[in-house]
Order: structure tokens, then C-alpha cells, then sequence
């Protein structure tokens, strides 16, 4: 069932109310719209990923929030307060920067204590709010070391204990894992959420990394040219994205045209001339009939047999013309003889069994819910 | 490629160099000979120290020495000050009415001969005293004020070189935590900048304790610098105790730059230690 | 803070436009009103002098403006100034010689300069700061003094003479004070810091990956130098010259002290007739003529510098 949300609209909230409501924002520069009338409410204690490309405005819309640039129309909310004015020394609101930005001449204890000296907090309170942070982000005995001596991984935990120390009502990350090394960025995905999930503060995550955005966000919002094209849980939007943009900005897709042949509440049916046949979907689609349309199929989704399968829908036969073995999986690209190549991801379940080599002839099958129907 | 040096640039670099310093080793040398003529050696009574004395006892050139550093260090000071906000303003603010005018008058002074800015200063000193009375006469301290208003020009560049090159997501990160901006530049930007202040002072200093035009044009007959001493002497010809000055200033400028060059050496040596212990286990 | 300081406070920063802090203003307003008052009104006054009339008076100059007894303000413009500087044949040549002997001393600066800053520029690390060190020192050290080094080298009983006698390459001591000779070599020695540290600058920016890329695509190193170091560092070559063409132009001390009474520079003009002849009108319109001429450079350095701080 394809619930592709308006742009605009929440679907599938964490529990709790609008905390961060962002109402029609807009940043201009000069004649450049970065950010275009975008709107979003984000429940408290999610994690939010604006997941996009460079030049999306995916940062120009976190710098708003931080208060580093002025929205030129529209207001953000949060926890019901009108901070659109707010300077950003006054906002409940702390950022862990892409660079980091550890203060060079002061200490990781200096560094995280930093905040808590602009509010006035008592020397003792201070003392053992760092400490107790440190220890949270496993850097205690680092007090007095200075941030050059420090590696990437301890820099970015400095850089959170930093920003946490302040209990903040919002927590922003600009690319918070892309400074580190594939092993560490693993390790400190699931430290981000483990902490995140202790403190219960609100994350917004701003990345380019759609392995990040899914496995950090508890909901994404995906952004293109200023604006947000789809809100929803990591499933939601890999399963059923709302366009072609979407669908083939995460993960890998197979997309190929078609008009709707039949269009009934419970199944439709698309002519495929790419892929020379048509394709089942075991659900309802809202367009007008003969209309053209998308069809998305993920490529784990597909499977290959050397039989041809039983099942009457969704079959078609092709050769294997590229092959390439992952580990735990294996991707293959399958050319059909109308020339399309589609993508399959087979996992590697068998250890022994005969594999498929090029330019062998396969049957691809794949289940009538498999395929979403893409309207944009 | 990175490794293999041409002939021609290594004969280049020792022709250059000696063409840099010829002139100011003759001159130490010189300072030592004991004959008036100063380039013909006197070999009987040679090398001396009789000029170092004399150079002592010497009050005028004493008082204009002492007026030349009272001067060059209101002159640095100042200089820093305005320089710093202005190289604040060009580098971090981007857009505002008159920038580039803004950016035009600092750049000015610092390229534009000084017959032009010691004549344009001049003519206004003497407008304002027909106007308003002040500065009354000139000495000290429109000498200062000339000063400074060429000397900010080299001390901005420095400085601004230096901000330049400081995240601003240092000073964002610190606004984000809770300090006001005024907090943020005293507390974070200007530690960070503290070496291009520094270097600007010395600058600033050495500019206006060797200026000759402007100061000519702007001091008045009770203020004698210690440039405008020397250049009446030296338009004479040579003599001997101003090849003594020369070297006793040569001498303090040479201690004064092994001493920041070796602390600058102890200072990268450490923070490349430093940088080493990131990768220690951790304790 | 207390309530009434609060309220002061807030109003002024509606004032600064609302969101923008007060500080900011501040900051820009208070070196901006002194380089405004202390060097851009200066040059309006001379410019208003310049059409004055010497007189002679404490100033000695007759006022431009005046006020009659019914309240009119009166204007008496003296064209007659800039028709005496661009009438008589020694300012002009005064003015193209200044053009020609900085423009050749720029040139020289260059020639020997890139070299050296190519050579700082590649020296391996501790040598780099030692090297810039000493390029430097002679900076630091006094401008005047450095002058006067050349006037005991270069008399004739200086060491150079004596060098050229005992060799047997001249049979008397060579004139060399006093000559155009002696001008471009002082004002190469005192300009060449200012044109090695920008072109350093701008070397020591070169990726080197990029000759490395030519080296293996077959270029030669001294074919590489031309069509690659040399055009990427064109703003450093732009920048080092302009900072030593145009104070040179104006320069007064290398020619008064080293120069003969036929180099004539536009310099040591000015200052005779300031000085000298007292005419301060003249003066003031061979300054606002040199200006004029010079401020096209300028503003050509701005654009320089301005596109060297966007890269």
C-alpha cells in the first residue's frame, strides 16, 4: 500500500507530541532559494535524519534551527516557544559540528565545560556534569589533554559530550559519521542511538550517507532543491518511496515506465515495454486509468531460478551478463531481451551450491507485493 | 618536481642573499674603522669602538631615539587596535554599505607613496587648527596619529591572514553553547589570534621607528624622530656613528627575530609531539 | 543588568536593524571613522588646495572658501596650478621619469625575486623558515639605514672602487653615486622583500601534484615552469609588482640620497617645492596628478588581492 505523504504532512510518529515544529521555511539568497516553504514536525526523543545530496539545503535548514542564518519567511517552534528570532546563544538548541570545532587552545575537560560556563553554573555542578559526561562518552582520564592530541573517533566523542553536557532540548548533527573510517563509523552508529536513547534527547541528523540515515533515523526526511519529497520510518521509505527521486536515491532500484493497463481497488496491472511484459501489484493505486506510471522493484527483491517458476505474473527471462560476489550476497545484472538490464541481489544462503555464470540463461520471478507503483 | 633543485635557482638564491646582506655587513664592518671617512680603512688604529661611545654621548640623537620609541609604541598599540576590529569587519562581515570603500582605505596607505599621505596629513592637521583649534602646532602626537593611520594598513593585513584561517565553526560552536558574540571573540577568536597580534605590534613598531617622509611632513620643530636625525646627517655623507647605529639596530632586530624564530621552532616541535600522542592507546 | 540599561540596550539594537547586534556596528564604525577622517578627508583637502593661491601667510596658502559680508559663499577656484604642472616640461619629464624608473626597478625586482621565492618556496621545512627569516630581517631593519649602506658602498672610496681599482677593471674610481645607476640599484634592494614575499606566498600555494601530473605526462621541467608555475601564480607576480610599482613611483629618499640632480623623480619634486619653495598649492596639485595617476593601480590591486582572499 503505497501511503506516499504530502509533502508536509507527518506519518508514523514516535511517541509524544510535536516538539520541533517547522512552518513553511524559507531562506533565500538573493536569488537562490536553499530552503523552499518547508514544513515538519518532529515528535520529542526521535532522532530525525534529513537525508539529500550537496546543495539540497538539508544544512541551511540545520543552521536555521541552530540559529546561524535567519529564515527569510516562516517560523520554527520548539517545545511550543517561537524561536525564530532567537539568537543562537539563547536557544535551547546545541550543535555537534561536521568539523567537530574543539576549541584548540583549551582541554577536553575546558571543551565540555564550555556551555556550562556561559549559563553561570556553579564550579562544582560544572566539575561533575563533565565528569559524569566523559565517562558516557568513555573519555575519562582525557580531561586534560587538548584536542590535538586526540584522535578523529575521541574528537567526535569530545565534540557530543560538549554539546549533551547541556541537556539541550535539541540535539543537531551535521554528518556526524563522515569523518570516520568504515569500522569506527559502525561502532559509533550504534553508540549515537545507544546514548541518544539513554538521554532521550531529540537528534536531527543531517547527512548525504543513506546507510547512516537508515540505520540512525528513527524517521527520514529526504530532501531535493530545498525541498523535503518524502517524511517517513527508513521502511516506509525504502518500501514504498512516493517517486522515481526517492526510489532510486536509497539503496538500488530497478525503475522502468509503463501505463496501467488495469486498474482495480485491489490489483493493478502495468505495461512494462522496457521490460517487455507486465507487471502484478497485489494493491490499488489512485490515478486515473492508462495513466503512466513507475514501477519500482528493489533488486532483493528479485529471484533468479533456473526453472521457470510456477506463478502466472511477474515472470520474465533473461542473461546474466554481469556478476559480482560480495560475501554475503551476489549482484547480478540480467539483460532482457528487450536490451533493459535489471539489477538482482541473491544472498548467499547455500555455501556449496552450483552458481550462476555469465551468460547464462535465468528466469526472474518476484512477489505481486514486490513492485511499488510511482506516480511522480 | 619536489627534491631536485636547479643550479639556477640555488645561484639565484646565493646571489640574492648576498646582495641582501653585502650592503649591511659592509656596514657593521665600517663601524669598527676608526677613520672618519668610514670606507677607507685606517688600519693602525683599527677596528675600535670609539664611535659606540660617541654614539652614547650623543644627546640629540639619545632624545630622538627616545621620542622615536615613545612614538613607534602608542603608534603599535594603537595600530593593533583599530587594525584588529578592522580586519574583524573585513574578514567576517561580509556585506555591509561601503565595504568596498572600507576595503579600499585599508589598502591604501600601505601602497600609496608617502609625498602623498605625509602632505595629505599635513594640510589637514592644518585645517583642523584653523577650524578648531586642535591638534595645536605639530609634534608627537599628530606624528602618532599619522602613524597609526599607515601602519593599521600592514598590521590589518597580518591579522586578517591569520583570522582568516580560523574555523568559523569554532566561533559558531561557542555562540551555540551559550556565549554572546563580544564573549566569543575575547574568550575564543582572539587567543587563536593572538600571534598575528603579536607579529602586527612588531610590524607596526618597526614601521613607524624607521619612517622618514610622513613624519617630515607632520612633526614640528620641537619633535626631531630619530629617522628625520639621521637622514639630515646622512644627506652629508657618510659617518661613522651612523654606521654604529646601523649596527646596534641591525644587532637588536637579529636578536629580537632568533629569538621568535627559535621559540616558533619549540612551539611547532611540540605541537608535533602533541599530535604523535593521539594515537596512544588509550589509558 | 539592570532594567533601565536593559531597555537602552534593546532600543539601540532596534536601531542596528533589529537582529544584527549593536557590537557590530561598533567594530566596523570605529577604524572606518579614523581612516576616514585621518586619510580620505586629507585628500579632499588637497584637493581644495590645489586650486588655491600661494600667498604668503602662515598657511601659505589664500583661502578657497570665503564668506562675504552678505553671507554668499565664495568660491575662487586657481586653475593656474594644475596649468603650471602640466604646462612646464620638468614636471612632465619628472613624472614620466618617476613612471619609467619604477616601472624598470619593478621589472629587475621581479627577475631577481621570483627566482629567490621559488627557491624559499621548495626548500625543504627547516630550511623554508630560515631562508624566509632572512629575507625578512633586512625588512625589519631600517629602511634609511639600508640606503645609506649603498652610500658608503658605492663612493668612491668605498669597497666596490676598491674591488674594481685592485682588479685592474677600471683605472680611476667609477662615479656610481649621484647616478640613475645608483637609484635602480637601491630601489631593487629596498623593494625586494616586498616582491618576494607575495610571489612566495603564491608559490608556495602550487599543488605540486600538478608538475608531478606534467612530469609524467612527459613535459620538461623547464617547459612545465612556463605553462604551469608561472600562469598559477600570476596573482602573486600581479600582487608583488603593483606593491612595488606604485610606492616606487612616489619613492623620495632612494633618489634624493642616491640620485643626482638629473633623476628626477616625482617625489623629491614634491617635497621641493613643499619644502623648499614653500608653494604648497603646487605641491598639493603634483600630488593630487600623482594620485590620479597612481589610484588606477590601486584599484587594481584591490581587485588582486580581492580574488586572491575568494581563492
Amino acid at each position: 500500500m503505497n501511503t506516499a505523504p504530502a509533502q508536509g504532512a507527518v506519518s508514523g510518529t514516535t511517541a509524544g507530541a510535536p516538539y520541533v515544529r517547522i512552518d513553511r521555511l524559507t531562506k533565500r539568497f538573493g536569488n537562490f532559494v536553499a530552503v523552499r516553504q518547508v514544513s515538519l514536525e518532529i515528535a520529542r526523543g526521535e532522532i530525525f535524519c534529513l537525508l539529500g545530496g550537496s546543495g539540497c539545503g538539508k544544512t541551511t535548514l540545520l543552521r536555521m534551527l541552530a540559529g546561524f542564518e535567519t529564515p527569510t519567511e516562516g517560523a520554527i517552534y520548539i517545545d511550543g516557544v517561537d524561536v525564530t528570532q532567537v539568537p543562537p546563544y539563547e536557544r535551547p538548541v546545541n550543535m555537534m559540528f561536521q568539523s567537530y570545532a574543539l576549541f584548540p587552545h583549551m582541554t577536553v575537560a575546558q571543551n565540555v565545560a564550555f556551555g556550562l560556563r556561559q549559563d553561570g553554573t556553579p564550579r562544582a555542578e560544572i566539575d561533575s556534569r563533565v565528569r559524569e559526561m566523559l565517562a558516557l562518552v568513555q573519555l575519562d582520564g582525557y580531561e586534560k589533554r587538548k584536542p590535538h592530541q586526540l584522535s578523529g573517533g575521541q574528537r567526535q566523542r569530545v565534540a557530543l559530550a560538549r554539546a549533551l553536557v547541556k541537556r539541550p532540548k535539541l540535539l543537531l548533527l551535521d554528518e556526524p559519521l563522515g569523518a570516520l573510517d568504515k569500522k569506527l563509523r559502525e561502532r559509533t552508529q550504534f553508540e549515537l542511538v545507544n546514548l541518544q536513547e539513554k538521554l532521550g534527547v531529540t537528534f536531527v541528523i543531517v547527512t548525504h550517507d543513506q546507510e547512516e540515515a537508515m540505520t540512525l533515523g528513527t524517521r527520514i526526511g529526504v530532501m531535493r532543491s530545498g525541498e523535503i519529497l518524502q517524511v517517513g520510518s527508513p521502511s516506509d521509505i525504502y518500501e514504498f518511496p512516493n517517486s522515481r527521486f526517492v526510489a532510486d536515491f536509497i539503496g538500488s532500484v530497478n525503475l522502468t515506465d509503463g501505463t496501467l493497463t488495469e486498474d482495480e481497488p485491489d490489483h493493478v496491472r502495468i505495461a512494462c515495454p522496457q521490460l517487455g511484459g507486465t507487471v502484478y501489484v497485489d494493491h490499488g493505486v489512485s490515478s486515473p486509468p492508462d495513466a503512466k506510471v513507475s514501477v519500482a522493484i528493489r533488486p532483493e527483491k528479485i529471484q533468479l531460478s533456473r526453472e521457470r517458476p510456477e506463478q502466472p505474473d511477474n515472470v520474465l527471462s533473461g542473461v546474466i551478463t554481469g556478476i559480482a560476489y560480495l560475501g554475503d550476497a551476489t549482484r547480478y545484472l540480467v539483460r532482457l531481451p528487450t536490451g533493459f538490464v535489471l539489477r538482482v541481489t541473491a544472498p548467499n544462503i547455500f555455501r556449496h551450491e552450483e552458481r550462476l555464470g555469465h551468460d547464462e540463461t535465468v528466469w526472474l520471478h518476484w512477489h505481486p507485493s514486490a513492485a511499488v507503483v510511482v506516480t511522480r | 618536481m619536489p627534491g631536485r633543485r636547479s643550479l639556477f635557482v640555488l645561484m639565484a638564491l646565493a646571489f640574492g642573499f648576498a646582495f641582501l646582506y653585502l650592503p649591511i655587513l659592509a656596514m657593521i664592518i665600517y663601524s669598527f674603522n676608526a677613520s672618519r671617512l668610514v670606507t677607507v680603512w685606517d688600519s693602525a688604529n683599527s677596528p675600535t669602538l670609539a664611535w659606540y661611545v660617541e654614539l652614547f654621548h650623543n644627546a640629540p640623537i639619545m632624545e630622538s631615539a627616545r621620542l622615536s620609541f615613545r612614538i613607534a609604541s602608542v603608534n603599535a598599540t594603537g595600530a593593533v587596535i583599530l587594525g584588529t576590529l578592522a580586519a574583524f569587519a573585513l574578514e567576517r562581515y561580509r556585506r555591509f554599505r561601503g565595504r568596498a570603500l572600507f576595503g579600499l582605505l585599508t589598502t591604501a596607505p600601505m601602497v600609496l607613496p608617502e609625498v602623498i599621505t605625509g602632505l595629505s596629513l599635513l594640510l589637514l592637521f592644518v585645517a583642523l587648527d584653523q577650524a578648531v583649534g586642535w591638534p595645536g602646532g605639530r609634534g608627537a602626537t599628530t606624528i602618532t596619529i599619522a602613524h597609526i593611520t599607515f601602519s593599521m594598513a600592514y598590521v590589518i593585513v597580518v591579522i586578517q591572514a591569520r583570522l582568516a584561517t580560523v574555523d568559523r565553526s569554532l566561533e559558531e560552536a561557542a555562540m551555540d553553547l551559550g556565549a554572546r558574540p563580544w564573549k566569543v571573540f575575547f574568550v575564543i577568536t582572539l587567543p587563536l589570534i593572538m600571534p598575528a597580534i603579536a607579529s602586527g605590534w612588531v610590524l607596526a613598531f618597526i614601521l613607524s621607528w624607521d619612517d622618514l617622509v610622513i613624519t617630515s611632513f607632520v612633526s614640528g620643530p620641537s619633535s626631531t624622530t630619530l629617522p628625520q636625525l639621521v637622514f639630515s646627517k646622512v644627506r652629508l655623507g657618510v659617518s661613522p656613528d651612523i654606521n654604529a647605529l646601523a649596527t646596534i639596530l641591525v644587532l637588536i632586530v637579529t636578536v629580537c627575530v632568533l629569538v621568535a624564530g627559535s621559540y616558533m621552532i619549540r612551539m611547532e616541535r611540540r605541537r608535533a609531539r602533541d599530535a604523535q600522542a593521539a594515537f596512544d592507546p588509550a589509558p | 543588568m539592570n532594567a533601565a540599561a536593559e531597555r537602552l540596550y534593546r532600543g539601540v539594537r532596534r536601531l542596528g536593524g533589529g537582529r544584527r547586534p549593536v557590537g557590530r556596528w561598533v567594530v566596523i564604525a570605529l577604524p572606518y571613522l579614523w581612516l576616514a577622517v585621518f586619510f580620505l578627508v586629507p585628500f579632499l583637502i588637497v584637493l581644495k588646495i590645489a586650486f588655491a593661491n600661494i600667498q604668503l601667510s602662515m598657511p601659505p596658502v589664500e583661502p578657497v572658501l570665503t564668506w562675504t559680508a552678505d553671507k554668499v559663499l565664495q568660491l575662487r577656484f586657481h586653475f593656474s596650478n594644475f596649468a603650471f604642472v602640466f604646462g612646464d616640461e620638468l614636471y612632465i619629464a619628472a613624472f614620466l621619469n618617476s613612471l619609467k624608473v619604477a616601472g624598470v626597478s619593478t621589472i629587475l625586482a621581479l627577475l631577481i625575486g621570483y627566482p629567490m621565492a621559488y627557491g624559499i618556496a621548495r626548500a625543504p621545512g627547516a630550511w623554508r623558515n630560515i631562508l624566509f627569516l632572512l629575507v625578512v630581517l633586512p625588512f625589519f631593519t631600517s629602511f634609511l639605514l639600508r640606503v645609506y649602506a649603498w652610500l658608503g658602498l658605492l663612493g668612491r672610496n668605498g669597497p666596490i672602487n676598491d674591488v674594481l681599482l685592485a682588479l685592474g677593471l677600471v683605472h680611476e674610481p667609477l662615479q656610481m653615486l649621484q647616478t640613475d645607476f645608483a637609484v635602480y640599484l637601491g630601489m631593487v634592494y629596498s623593494y625586494l622583500p616586498f616582491m618576494i614575499l607575495p610571489l612566495y606566498s603564491a608559490i608556495e600555494k602550487l599543488d605540486l601534484t600538478l608538475l608531478e601530473a606534467a612530469a609524467d605526462l612527459g613535459c620538461r621541467p623547464t617547459k612545465a615552469f612556463f605553462t604551469i608555475t608561472l600562469p598559477l601564480t600570476k596573482e602573486g607576480i600581479f600582487a608583488g609588482c603593483l606593491l612595488v610599482f606604485i610606492p616606487a613611483v612616489g619613492e623620495y629618499v632612494i633618489p634624493a640620497l642616491l640620485g643626482g640632480p638629473d633623476t628626477l623623480m616625482i617625489g623629491r619634486v614634491v617635497w621641493d617645492e613643499f619644502f623648499g619653495n614653500r608653494d604648497w598649492p603646487v605641491a598639493s596639485a603634483l600630488a593630487i596628478v600623482l594620485l590620479a595617476i597612481l589610484s588606477g593601480f590601486v584599484l587594481l590591486l584591490q581587485r588582486v588581492q580581492a580574488r586572491e582572499g575568494e581563492a
